[in-house]
């Protein structure tokens, strides 16, 4: 068996996500490569070369691959697919996008943000926003698989695969890439954060998610948001934890004015750890959370600030 | 331009679901049944260029049990012109629905078919790709605005991070984000009205594909319930409890 995993990368930089697709490729099993596709992605390459368990970094380096468009990027992944049992990304907006393209390119079916890897054609995912847990069967030749990335550890960065090219120039007359409008933030990655804290409805407007960075810095957490809190227009949706935005999975997770919708919790449920600070005593997010402090939070931020 | 939409017929968002006792699926028996809200953006997204003067005419689809209909007849109270019924029994999965739905696009031409996202029963979030794909179509997916411009459409994805904007060629297969619309409701009289409205009904053999899928559900289990945790009194409390018994924090 042999595994290609679709790198993750923005700003020029190897996306932490992809480490941990690499150890889910790991449980599988077999010969893991991985593909850099964009534009000037030297150093992505290699450092995709560090990640363990790679034994080869392909790199496709081309102006057609630089914002990773799905109808390049299925049609490079088509064309090397052959090579492979199973292909591999992250569940992120990009992996989303572009690996369904692939597998219809390939007459197979998708298998989308796995969380476990039972054998290498029987896998766990959830559905129902994280209600169940289904167990898929893939009868496919090619598997194409997407990852939730924080349901496996990342692999350690003191591999030395090596770096070949990929000659693979495809065109796209279909699509092309107009501007972009990224939210820019100092703190750590949402998805990849140790902590998270996140306001919902009950912040009250956007300058009150203030009250929460003071406590973010102290704690090295990312600020994240439910989203009512984003549909009100308090904060970019980005911030989104839940169903439809980010799902994350911190070691500790302080829900502050968020009742703790379904669609909430399917995002934060999976966290070590879950702090409720609610004045709502009968909210449902009480039934998750380890801890739960019903008081009012202008009162209770300040003072949790206070005292970290 | 003709607007194809897609839309499903799934559990109702506010309902909580229960697991079979045998492990072999979500009961759905006697549960409250809708149009997957993804869909429903979809729908008032392909209306509102109706209104705009952009679409001409609308054109809904589903892939499913003949109880889909009721879906259907919801999406032509919303304003679609006329709806097409691939009915079929089977567990359709992605591709099979994906390839239905490329015949019908091969079969109406639509310059802009839109879907939502993602389906809230199977999280998949994979079908509209797939169309694109199979039809050779470029995708705008996540899309939280659309707009057609000098015969190109332009469109705003939600991605992390931010948004992106990208420039299509029609024709094009657009997946809907929450953010794209505020869908509205349909009236009483619109109602009645879509039930005059034409409603065709295919099999998949008439179409010539095979909705089956390869991918075999194995076992649905309930995730593993959460310990119930403890109120505390005060944020001293709090804060020494995360040093000291949860050890999160140091």
């Amino acid at each position: 068996m042999s595994i290609l995993v679709l790198a993750e990368h923005h700003d020029g930089q190897l996306a932490g996500a992809t480490a941990h697709v690499v150890a889910a490729a790991q449980a599988i099993g077999g010969d893991i490569d991985v593909l850099v596709a964009g534009e000037n992605v030297g150093a992505i390459a290699e450092a995709a070369a560090r990640l363990d368990g790679v034994s080869k970094v392909r790199v496709a380096d081309a102006a057609v691959y630089a914002h990773q468009l799905a109808e390049p990027m299925g049609e490079l992944l088509a064309g090397l697919a052959g090579d492979y049992s199973h292909v591999l990304a992250a569940a992120s907006t990009t992996g989303k996008n572009v690996l369904p393209r692939l597998a219809a390119l390939k007459d197979v079916a998708q298998i989308s943000e796995i969380i476990a890897v039972e054998s290498a054609d029987t896998f766990k995912r959830p559905i129902y926003a994280g209600n169940a847990i289904a167990t898929v069967q893939s009868e496919d030749a090619l598997k194409v698989i997407t990852v939730r990335a924080t349901a496996f550890d990342a692999v350690d960065e003191t591999g030395g695969a090596t770096v070949e090219a990929v000659e693979a120039s495809v065109d796209n007359a279909l699509s092309s890439f107009v501007g972009e409008e990224l939210a820019e933030s100092d703190r750590p990655e949402l998805g990849a954060a140790k902590v998270v804290i996140s306001g919902g409805r009950g912040m009250g407007s956007g300058e009150n998610f203030k009250l929460l960075e003071g406590i973010a810095d102290k704690l090295g957490a990312a600020i994240g948001a439910s989203r009512a809190a984003v549909d009100a227009g308090f904060v970019p949706n980005d911030m989104q934890v839940g169903q439809t935005g980010k799902i994350v999975a911190p070691e500790l997770y302080i829900a502050v004015g968020i009742s703790g919708a379904i669609q909430h919790l399917a995002g934060m449920k999976d966290s070590k750890v879950i702090v409720a600070i609610n004045k709502d005593e009968e909210a449902p997010i009480f039934q998750v959370a380890d801890y739960g402090l019903v008081a009012d939070l202008f009162e209770a931020l300040p003072e949790l600030e206070q005292k970290l | 331009m003709k607007v194809l939409v897609a839309v499903k017929r799934v559990i109702d968002y506010n309902v909580k679901i229960r697991v079979k006792p045998d492990n072999s699926d979500v009961d759905l028996t006697n549960v409250k049944m809708a149009m997957n809200p993804f869909c429903e953006i979809a729908v008032e997204e392909a209306v509102r260029l109706k209104e705009k003067g952009v679409a001409s005419e609308i054109v809904a689809v589903t892939v499913g049990p003949k109880a889909a209909q009721e879906q259907l007849r919801t999406a032509l109270a919303l304003g679609a012109d006329r709806a097409i019924h691939v009915q079929t029994d089977e567990r359709v999965e992605s591709l099979g629905a994906a390839k239905a739905l490329a015949k019908v696009v091969e079969d109406e031409q639509p310059e802009l078919t839109i879907l939502g996202k993602q389906a809230i029963d199977t999280d998949n979030n994979q079908t509209g790709q797939m169309l694109a794909a199979l039809t050779s179509r470029p995708q705008g997916t996540f899309a939280s605005e659309v707009a057609v411009e000098d015969g190109k459409l332009k469109v705003t994805r939600e991605i992390d991070g931010g948004l992106q904007t990208v420039e299509l060629a029609l024709p094009a297969i657009v997946t809907t984000d929450l953010r794209l619309n505020e869908p509205r409701y349909a009236k009483l009289p619109d109602i009645m009205k879509a039930k005059k409205k034409p409603l065709d009904t295919k099999t998949p053999e008439e179409l010539g594909v095979e909705v089956g899928s390869k991918l075999k559900l194995v076992k649905v289990e309930p995730p593993a319930e959460r310990q119930g945790g403890v109120k505390v009194g005060s944020v001293d409390e709090l804060v020494d409890k995360l040093k000291n018994e949860a050890k999160v924090i140091s």
